[in-house]
């Protein structure tokens, strides 16, 4: 079976365990190989978080520099920071609303323009899909659902060997009862916008 | 239920390898679990934690690693199957009991999970504690997937009665945070009732005992390497005239390199999954059949060493390499690209040319480092020790915890840290060696682990030095685990004794010791202060929950605070308190209500009483 490598990043506090734990599962539902590694130490203390995932014949769970065939940003800064993880096949799909790291408040850094990342972004890479994933969690009834969000906007792009339904059922099984409807709706409005 | 208590056997789930570990040894019918929480551990200690309460498993959270392995040592002596749990670190400090348990040994199973770190993610650095296993003379295994952990942690079990000795189960940290899935065993049951035979003369390490014991020792090790010879775990796969050595993770990139390059059919490899002691034999008659080989593991040569032993015992004299500079290095983790350009450089293959992106047009982008949690509690201590001292001059020593991070600008509050428990004992160094001020701040947890010996320490050889313990309830950093200063009532958890860190403070004949509620600015600066004046040893007791503890117990639930208009821009809320709640938009300081934990703080240190809680509906 072929492979497919994708990297998620976000900042602590974002879901992004919870979408690649959902991804898994699917899989495993439909039978396709997967696995995947996470670096989550200090995560709650405001860190950057990520995921790789690796789905069919490959027996690694990280993924090497270049190496990604799509890269799901949930922070715009920390999709450009990733960008080393891409080649020029890569697929990108990113959320617009910054979360600006405390070293930007304190002057130490500065946090760059979006545009210049999106065009940044868009002339390295195969594909940039831009989802305003904060408004649409919020439309979708659960600014918690940024995570959702994406994830539906990832399956739309069509690298991933899994449908949405695949993904839906998995939602459904998956995330906590009570935020089950609101998880889905957030899906379906991510995966219409991509 | 805890889910990894299903009993149904076949059963695919999708299992961090830190939960593949524990669903093995509650196969192989483990009865007593033991830890001091550690990354990249602490999973499978959080889990053992869950079920010891749906079950009859005994888990404990024991006071340090030592405490731990000697907890399992004797249950595993009363014949019970034992597991202790730790990180790499963690078995330096157990490392006193594992040399001599080696030569008494044990009756029922006991496997030692220790968790490495190579490019140390959480750790203070990487060593490598493969080499704890020749130290001891203890027979070690270590898995190569996540999958591979379930079953192999059974085969450590029975190693280990086999053997009589306890069996090092060794990791790194992409095993035990990695995920996959794997196929469920049967969970057997668990043989509870302990009971231990005298034998003194077997069992008192002293030198007349010990003499006996060692022998024993090393006839168990010439064993365990005639098992290892004949184990499924150490296996060769291929027939081709190329040789690789590969064991642990390393072997998932191999793997992939050979397939990528399409070149698995002239390669032959050798995967010792039970890697002390080494399968002479078999890597002898690996090599015969090789014109080269490679050897591949992170961390030090310990594998390369060994093969190369074999190979000169065996008379052979085929290249055989590993690190070198312009092979493998001793340094972080692997990665697949890396594994597979090494490979392909060393036996001469093709591979196709890699085209990184040009970066050059990406911006140098603001840094991200993890940062103390707003309305943390060491945040406001860390304040109010620099606003006590004011303009003394004075270092800090810091040790391990959330509370390390202070030493970040522009609280700056750490200038040295080795381990667990180091803060008091350097403090005493730093104290008679130079003339400055010393404060040293250590956590509840820490302070238990290893920091009482220094306090004492201080206290006998008159050093002058302030320690601050920074009690905030919980064992913060690796998860919020529960130390002996909890209180376990409040967490509706019954059978737990409380240890009184002031008691033991004042046991110790400490001349100034004084407690703080660090939310309290002003207050807590006159106390620190005396306490900074006062000439010996003088204890700051911080007490205040960890704030993202409280919050997940529902304690929170404070109001945020917010900028009002009376904010005249002098940014000190931003500049010495650095709360990450606060941000700057058109060059007006915000406070994030979503991440403001209502600590009251900043309210407290703003020139101009410009910051208020925000008012209630
Ligand atoms: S987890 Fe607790 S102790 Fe650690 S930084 Fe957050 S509030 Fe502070
Ligand atoms: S009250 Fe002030 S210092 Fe405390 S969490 Fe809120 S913004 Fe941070």
């Amino acid at each position: 079976m072929d492979i497919t490598r994708l990297i998620i990043v976000a900042v602590g506090g974002q879901g992004n365990l919870l979408a690649s734990k959902v991804l898994g599962e699917a899989a495993l539902a439909k039978g396709i190989p997967v696995r995947m590694s996470e670096i989550h130490g200090m995560a709650q203390r405001g860190g950057v978080v990520e995921s790789s995932m690796v789905f069919g014949d490959a027996q690694s769970t990280i993924i090497s520099d270049g190496d990604a065939d799509v890269l799901v940003g949930f922070e715009p800064c920390e999709t450009l920071r990733a960008l080393k993880k891409c080649s020029e096949k890569t697929v990108v799909i990113t959320n617009t609303s910054p979360i600006p790291p405390f070293t930007v408040t304190t002057g130490q850094g500065v946090y760059p323009d979006i545009d210049m990342v999106k065009s940044l972004i868009r002339k390295k890479t195969r594909e940039l899909v831009v989802v305003d994933a904060a408004a649409m969690a919020g439309k979708a009834g659960n600014p918690m659902a940024v995570n959702m969000v994406l994830l539906g906007a990832l399956i739309k792009t069509g690298v991933l060997p899994l449908s949405a339904e695949d993904v839906r059922d998995a939602i459904r099984t998956k995330t906590r009862k009570g935020v089950v409807e609101t998880n889905l709706s957030a899906f379906d409005l991510g995966y219409e916008a991509a | 239920m805890h889910k990894l208590l299903e009993d149904r056997p076949g059963k695919e789930m999708f299992l961090l390898g830190n939960e593949a570990i524990t669903r093995g040894a509650l196969e192989a019918g483990v009865a007593v679990a033991t830890t001091y929480p550690g990354t990249p551990s602490s999973e499978i200690s959080l889990n053992f934690f869950d079920i010891s309460r749906q079950t009859d498993l005994y888990f404990e959270y024991s006071t340090n690693e030592k405490v731990a392995l000697e907890v399992a040592a004797a249950a595993a002596n009363c014949g019970l199957r034992s597991m202790c749990i730790m990180k790499h670190v963690g078995l330096n400090v157990a490392a006193d009991a594992l040399m001599t348990l080696a030569y008494l040994g044990v009756k029922g199973g006991l496997v030692i999970v220790c968790a490495d770190d190579p490019f140390m993610f959480s750790s203070q650095n990487e060593q490598d504690n493969r080499f704890y296993a020749k130290l001891s003379g203890l027979p070690m295994v270590e898995p190569s997937s996540v999958e591979e952990c379930r079953g192999m942690v059974q085969y450590a079990f029975d190693l280990s009665e086999t053997l009589q000795e306890p069996v090092i189960f060794r990791t790194t940290t992409r095993i035990n945070h990695s995920t996959a899935v794997v196929s469920l065993g049967s969970l057997s049951e668990r043989k509870t009732g302990g009971n231990f035979k005298k034998d003194p003369f077997n069992y008192v390490a002293v030198p007349a005992v010990s003499r006996n014991l060692h022998a024993k020792l090393l006839k168990n090790l010439t064993e365990a390497e005639k098992i290892a010879e004949e184990s499924p775990y150490n296996r060769i796969e291929g027939i081709g005239d190329l040789g690789i050595v590969v064991s642990g993770v390393s072997y998932l990139y191999v793997i992939d390199a050979l397939n990528e390059l399409g070149v698995r059919d002239r390669f032959k490899i050798l995967r010792p999954g039970f890697t002390h002691p080494l399968p002479k034999g078999m890597i002898q008659a690996f090599l015969k059949g090789c014109k080269k080989a490679l050897v591949v593991e992170e961390g030090e040569p310990y594998l390369e060493e060994g093969v190369k032993v074999a190979a000169q015992e065996g008379g052979l004299t085929l290249p055989i390499n590993g690190k070198r500079t312009d092979l493998f290095s001793r340094l972080y983790e692997y990665d697949p690209a890396m594994v597979k350009k090494v490979i392909a450089g060393y036996f001469d293959i093709a591979a196709p040319a890699d085209h990184p992106l040009d970066l050059s047009e990406v911006p140098n982008l603001p840094v991200r480092p993890p940062a103390l949690c707003p309305g943390c509690s060491h945040r406001a201590t860390f304040y109010v020790v620099k606003k006590a001292a004011g303009s003394m001059e004075y270092m800090c020593t810091t040790d391990i915890g959330c509370y390390t991070l202070g030493f970040f600008p522009p609280l700056s509050m750490g200038d040295f840290l080795i381990c667990m428990g180091s803060s008091f004992a350097t403090g005493c160094g730093f104290s008679k060696a130079t003339d400055k001020k010393v404060v040293s701040f250590i956590g509840d947890s820490t302070f238990f682990h290893s920091g009482i010996p220094g306090l004492i320490n201080a206290v006998f050889n008159h050093h002058n030095l302030t320690l601050v313990i920074l009690d905030n309830g919980t064992t913060a950093m690796t998860g919020h685990q529960p130390n002996p200063g909890v209180d376990m009532t409040r967490l509706n958890m019954t059978g737990y004794g409380r240890v009184s860190i002031e008691a033991m403070v004042r046991a110790a004949g400490v001349g100034y010791v004084a407690k703080i509620k660090p939310y309290r600015i002003q207050k807590s600066i006159t106390t620190v202060r005396e306490a900074l004046e006062y000439r010996g040893v003088s204890v700051i007791i911080s007490e205040e929950m960890c704030t993202l503890y409280a919050k997940s117990l529902q304690k929170g639930g404070s109001r945020p605070f917010y900028v009002s208009d009376k904010c005249r821009n002098h940014r000190n809320c931003i500049s010495e308190l650095a709360c990450p709640a606060f941000y700057v938009e058109d060059e007006k300081v915000r406070i994030n209500p979503a991440l403001c934990a209502g600590c009251a703080v900043c309210a407290q240190i703003c020139p101009e009483n410009a910051i208020l809680p925000v008012k209630q509906e």
